[in-house]
């Protein structure tokens, strides 16, 4: 779950973390305690807001409301503005970038610190960006960091705000889950504070059992994402208009991935997962139908989930309910034939192979 | 011989009471694992399926002897239950559960590497060896005792692969799935050093999926390291970025992680790919 940047930033006070004095400013439009100029930031879960116009600066009271109301709901890509965050005006005499996240490879987080702040990192090159790996029992160590911060040839009393900076973020990083925690500028003011200008924090939803204190917001799920998601089933939105039902991410990808060589689109993927629970599958066809793709293509691996037990929820919804787009299925492994048997009696097409079925479906909806 | 696992691991079962672990210790019973022991904090002296209940993994230890762990035990759990397991001396750490902190896989993966244990997981179906022994979930029936190595990042995905394999009559030495997660135990460069070490498997198939650079990793490896011939699946090729495609870590992040790049790698490498996971089957019996 990724923070908005004044929640982020809630964090980093948390934690001494300094960051510019600020409010979320709502449609009262009080800004009382700050003192001008000050900057109005659309707090939206994606980058580029900037160029998109949602940050704006304000010198006095009614360019601050003038600014609010232009922010205030405006699109940026794809999300709507429902918060801005008023931030004082500070000096910066540098700009630095830090983060810390999870490297997959080594297996260990991964503290990257760079001279070159401001700018997106993907765009620094890599012989100006300080990378060092953190193995999770020994913690960041003051060792870690003493060539990266003789580096950035900083002042003494600089040198030791930013570690312990450093030093907080990955207290951060480890104790609240986080995937990513990204300050992009860190800035040395002129006073000598290193402060966050921004924040970039991202949890990871597997911990969020134990981390209450953090709210989701603002969703990046539709209305039918989240419907699955309170029942329990894989279910995401793509572009297409070909429904794909199938058992285990990867099979479900490899499916999907089927279609699109034969110029057909996948528009929904439901993963039942491990489970030939009658019910489950029911609630599956019927998330599927409220998404009314053209087609709806069922492939299903039976190992342990036996096919006929799955086949037999299908031909119950189907019966029932009816169904008003042609369901194409493809089913092999355990007790394959008998599976067959039950959905060809409730009227839906069973193909051979995975290949024959992916372009059958791939015709019907209406690619090749 | 196979890899990682033979006739001589004694498995003790993490959550050995509850619905899962009851049905797939009868399962791995029959397949001819030889499950000795099961762990369930407070159910200690129960049995199930005629093995013996203890309540902490050191008493299963001494009791029976057991030298390798499969964790079915839910995810706030599995951190303590894998530390437990490596404390009390086990060297095969299966885990199988998912949804696991992934800061909790990061501790326990590296505590597995200070002990000198194989962890294999977590967000995996686990590991067999055919007519010697099956250590998690993954349907026996599909499996064929022969000479291909199978290593996987997917659960069903594999099982399509490896039925189809033995279908065509080409069985396999291990099939390991390494799983869906970011940060795992056992990587396919591990598995491929295995394989090669391992005379029984004349070829290796891997099956992989967006996100990360495992598979890239990989294709570096092979170039330096690996004779024998490796084929290879990706799966998620038409995955949209920024989406997390059914398992934790497939996810096209910071434009990395795409199937493109892992495609390109492999082809590097001299590595046969396949366009439909059925098609692996041919593409080896072509080649090998």
């Amino acid at each position: 779950m990724k923070l908005l940047e004044y929640r982020g930033k809630e964090l980093f006070s948390q934690y001494g973390i300094p960051v510019p004095k600020g409010r979320l400013i709502t449609a009262e439009r009080d800004f009382s305690e700050l003192q001008f100029p000050f900057v109005l930031k659309a707090q939206v879960p994606i980058g580029g807001r900037g160029k998109a116009g949602g940050i704006k600066t304000a010198n006095n009271l009614q360019e601050a409301k003038n600014h609010f109301n232009t922010i205030m709901g405006m699109d940026i890509r794809g999300f709507t503005v429902k918060k801005v965050l008023a931030e004082e005006h500070v000096d910066v005499k540098k700009e630095l970038y830090a983060s810390l996240m999870l490297d997959r490879t080594q297996r260990q987080s991964l503290l990257m610190l760079s001279g070159k702040g401001g700018m997106d990192i993907e765009s620094v090159p890599d012989n100006e960006i300080y990378k060092v790996w953190i193995h999770p029992f020994t913690g960041i160590q003051p060792f870690h960091l003493r060539d990266a911060i003789a580096q950035l040839q900083l002042e003494k009393e600089e040198g030791k705000a930013l570690l312990n900076v450093i030093y907080q973020m990955y207290k951060m990083f480890r104790e609240y889950d986080c995937e990513l925690v990204e300050i992009n500028p860190l800035i040395l003011t002129s006073a000598g504070v290193v402060m966050a200008l921004d924040s970039k924090v991202i949890i990871n939803d597997d911990a969020r059992y134990r981390h209450k204190d953090i709210v989701p917001e603002q969703e990046e799920l539709t209305t039918l994402e989240k419907e699955a998601r309170e029942k329990s089933i894989a279910f995401i939105q793509l572009e297409g208009n070909i429904g794909v039902i199938a058992n285990g991410a990867g099979l479900t990808m490899a499916t999907l991935d089927a279609l699109t060589h034969f110029k057909g689109n996948g528009g929904v993927f439901l993963d039942l997962g491990g489970t030939d629970d009658p019910e489950k599958v029911k609630q599956a066809f019927e998330l599927m139908k409220k998404a009314k793709p053209k087609v709806i293509f069922l492939n299903l691996f039976g190992g342990i989930t036996k096919c006929d037990t799955v086949a037999k929820g299908v031909k119950a919804v189907i019966t029932k309910e009816g169904i008003d787009c042609p369901v194409i299925t493809r089913i092999k492994g355990m007790n394959e034939d008998a599976a067959k048997e039950i959905l060809k009696d409730a009227g839906l097409i069973t193909a051979g192979t995975l290949e024959d079925a992916a372009k059958k479906s791939s015709a019907m909806a209406g690619g090749v | 011989m196979s890899i990682f696992v033979d006739t001589k691991n004694l498995v003790v079962v993490q959550g050995a009471t509850g619905h899962q672990g009851v049905f797939h210790i009868g399962e791995m019973l029959q397949f001819g694992t030889k499950v000795v022991a099961g762990v369930t904090p407070g159910k200690g002296g129960e049995k199930v399926h005629g093995v013996p209940v203890f309540n902490a993994v050191n008493q299963a230890v001494e009791e029976t002897g057991a030298n390798t762990s499969l964790v079915l035990v839910p995810a706030p759990f599995a951190k303590d239950a894998v530390f437990e397991a490596l404390d009390a001396g086990i060297k095969t750490v299966v885990v199988i559960t998912e949804n696991i902190p992934f800061h909790d896989a990061m501790e326990f993966v590296n505590y597995a590497h200070f002990h000198d244990a194989v962890l294999i997981g977590p967000n995996c179906p686990g590991i067999a060896s055919p007519g010697k022994t099956k250590i998690g979930i993954l349907p026996g029936s599909i499996f064929k005792t022969g000479k291909v190595g199978v290593a996987s990042r997917s659960g069903t995905l594999t099982y399509e692969i490896v039925n189809a394999l033995s279908e065509k009559g080409m069985g396999q030495s291990t099939c390991v799935g390494l799983g869906g997660d970011p940060i795992i135990g056992t990587t396919f460069i591990d598995a491929l050093d295995a394989f090669e070490q391992d005379k029984e498997t004349k070829a290796v198939v891997l099956v992989g999926e967006i996100g990360g650079t495992a598979e890239e990793d990989a294709a570096d490896h092979i170039m330096e390291h690996i004779s024998k011939p490796v084929f290879a699946f990706i799966a998620g090729r038409t995955a949209p970025p920024g989406k997390r495609m059914g398992h934790a870590g497939a996810i096209i992040a910071r434009g990395k992680g795409t199937a493109a790049s892992k495609i390109e790698a492999f082809k590097k490498a001299d590595v046969k790919l396949a366009k439909f996971p059925t098609d692996i089957a041919d593409l080896v019996t072509t080649y090998s």
